[in-house]
């Protein structure tokens, strides 16, 4: 099983459910975050004073998927989120050693 | 016979300029981080609770009884406690009661000391900042308000700046606002600069807040201005008129010099500028035509928004402004007088673009710089004793983590879904309770089976 972890702008996140939802993806976890890369940040003007604001808000999904979708998924994620300019964020996979759904106890592949 | 429609008038603009300070509250509240949101509003609400109390045991009295010697302070005792005063009306025949007045004046003193406060945010003591504002409004505003506010009538002798300087100043430009901006820029030299001030953001929290809180002012400003005819009449439509058209005009103006220097017309400048105009027009709503009103708004809008920036170039932490707005704008619309007055409005005198020469300029002056190094020295002093003493500001750590939670024992917000599950009822109500805990639980349950 593989962690999907997908990084995107804030308004793509409706296109990117949806796109999921529409590949078969079940469930995922939605945290709003806050981060910058290259696109680093703004500035904000208060009475004149200006300030640089280092942190942009973006919205962080984390999906566990089967070995053989994590591709797949990552691809539907990078197809939706994508605008073409600086900031559209990161996509990243890594390995899952083991998952247990609470309810019933089921490991695993049963689990997802 | 009271005269009921003056008396209605006066206890509806008391009741709105009382409304001023919770509107004061929330602009100021909203202005500040939101670790120190509740400290800030408490400050307005402090004043609102000791100052009502002060007013009716001896402020009234130092303003308005007669006078003990050259126009400087009423008889403390003559009307301590409002005594006498129940049943008296303002004259023998057709007068006002006199305890309409009283509660006109005493949201006055209220909100002037509130006004103080927006220097010293997220980092003075609570108890402190009371004690101040009690020997404050005792040895400088109720004073200064005798000097202004007080006329003399029949036998009753007044206020130097009200009957011997004869300045202008319709509902306190010196009084209130230089006298609060004055006092606000000594208390932020007194405390000193918070920590990382000019380094690290200190952005508004909530916009919106502000915003509400101005629109409120504005409300309670025409109770403020229209209300200082004490009457229902021809001066306070005048009042009224004058009051909108040059708050609208420093609005406009704030944000013009804002787009041209900073290259944003933004929300905190709508709402500073409506402030900086209603400052500005406070002294000479009586004074001034229409369109000397836009005059004076647009020039008020414009240096108050120059002058905001005065404090990181000197180096004080004056950290909402009421020096940049209150004492500059004070000075602005008091000063004015001088030169926009006319004799077609109520006051009845030129000023120097009228034909009227300097002589009411000068008068002007005097009694705004007098009003302004009386607040200030006095209040250096105020502050420096107390500073020395019982202490003035909460320890460094505290101002840091946030001074809602170490002097308040509250947070402005609880916005995530989480936090009620880590507290846990403790103290004098957890026994009497016990059940609540679990019925809380059993709330929360529901709301989650109905989401699902």
């Amino acid at each position: 099983m593989k962690l999907v972890t997908a990084v995107i702008k804030p308004h793509k996140w409706d296109e990117v459910r949806e796109a999921l939802e529409a590949f078969g993806v079940t469930g995922m976890t939605v945290t709003e975050a806050s981060g910058f890369g290259r696109q680093k940040g703004h500035t904000e003007v208060y009475r004149g004073a200006e300030y640089d604001v280092a942190l942009l808000p973006k919205i962080r999904v984390e999906i566990v998927v089967e070995d053989d979708s994590a591709g797949d998924v990552v691809g539907v994620i990078t197809k939706t989120a994508q605008t073409g300019r600086i900031g559209d964020g990161k996509v990243w996979v890594m390995p899952i050693e083991s998952v247990v759904r609470v309810r019933t106890g089921e490991r695993d592949s049963a689990a997802l | 016979m009271v005269p009921t429609g003056d008396t209605a008038w006066l206890l509806a603009s008391a009741s709105m300029v009382l409304l001023m300070t919770p509107g004061l509250a929330l602009f100021y509240g909203g202005m500040v981080r939101s670790k120190s949101v509740l400290n800030m509003m408490m400050m307005s609400f402090g004043a609102l609770g000791l100052i009502s109390v002060l007013w009716v045991l001896w402020g009234y009295s130092i303003a308005f009884g007669n006078d003990v010697g050259a126009g400087m302070l009423g008889d403390p005792f003559e009307f301590f406690g409002l005594r006498g005063l129940m049943e008296d009306l303002t004259s023998e025949e057709g007068g006002l009661p006199v305890m309409a007045f009283v509660a006109f004046q005493a949201v006055f003193a209220i909100i002037t000391v509130a006004l103080i406060s927006g220097a010293i945010a997220d980092r003075a003591k609570f108890g402190t900042w009371l004690i101040f504002a009690g020997i404050w409004a005792t040895v400088v505003y109720f004073p200064i308000a005798h000097w202004v506010f007080a006329f003399d009538a029949g036998d009753v002798v007044g206020g130097w700046i009200a009957n011997d300087l004869l300045a202008i100043d319709f509902a306190g430009g010196t009084a209130v606002h230089i006298n609060a901006g004055a006092a606000a820029l000594a208390l932020a030299i007194v405390l000193g600069k918070r920590k990382g001030f000019a380094r690290d953001p200190m952005r508004p929290h909530n916009l919106p807040l502000v915003m509400l809180g101005a629109g409120i002012l504005w409300f309670g400003w025409f109770g403020f201005n229209a209300g200082s005819a004490v009457a229902a009449d021809n001066t306070a439509a005048v009042a009224w008129v004058n009051t909108m058209t040059a708050t609208g005009a420093a609005s406009l103006a704030w944000l013009a010099t804002e787009k041209i220097r900073d290259g944003h017309a933004t929300s905190l400048g709508a709402a500073s500028g409506i402030v900086a105009g209603l400052v500005a027009i406070t002294p000479s709503c009586s004074a001034v035509s229409p369109v000397g009103a836009i005059l004076l708004g647009a020039i008020a809008g414009v240096l108050c928004a120059l002058a905001v920036g005065l404090k990181y170039r000197l180096g004080y932490d004056d950290s909402l402004d009421v020096v940049g707005v209150h004492l500059v704008g004070g000075l602005v619309g008091t000063i004015l007088v001088g030169f926009l007055g006319t004799a077609a409005a109520p006051a009845g005198v030129d000023g120097l673009f009228y034909g009227g020469g300097v002589d009411q300029l000068w008068r002007q002056v005097v009694g705004a710089v007098s009003v302004m190094t009386y607040s200030f020295v006095v209040t250096l002093i105020i502050g420096y004793l107390l500073h020395k003493t019982v202490g003035f500001r909460v320890d460094e750590d505290d101002e840091v983590s946030g001074i809602d939670l170490a002097v308040h024992a509250e947070t402005g917000y609880d916005l995530h879904v989480s936090t009620g599950a880590g507290r846990t009822l403790t103290g004098a109500t957890a026994g009497a309770t016990g059940s609540s805990g679990v019925g809380a639980d059993a709330d929360r349950q529901t709301e989650g089976s109905v989401k699902s």
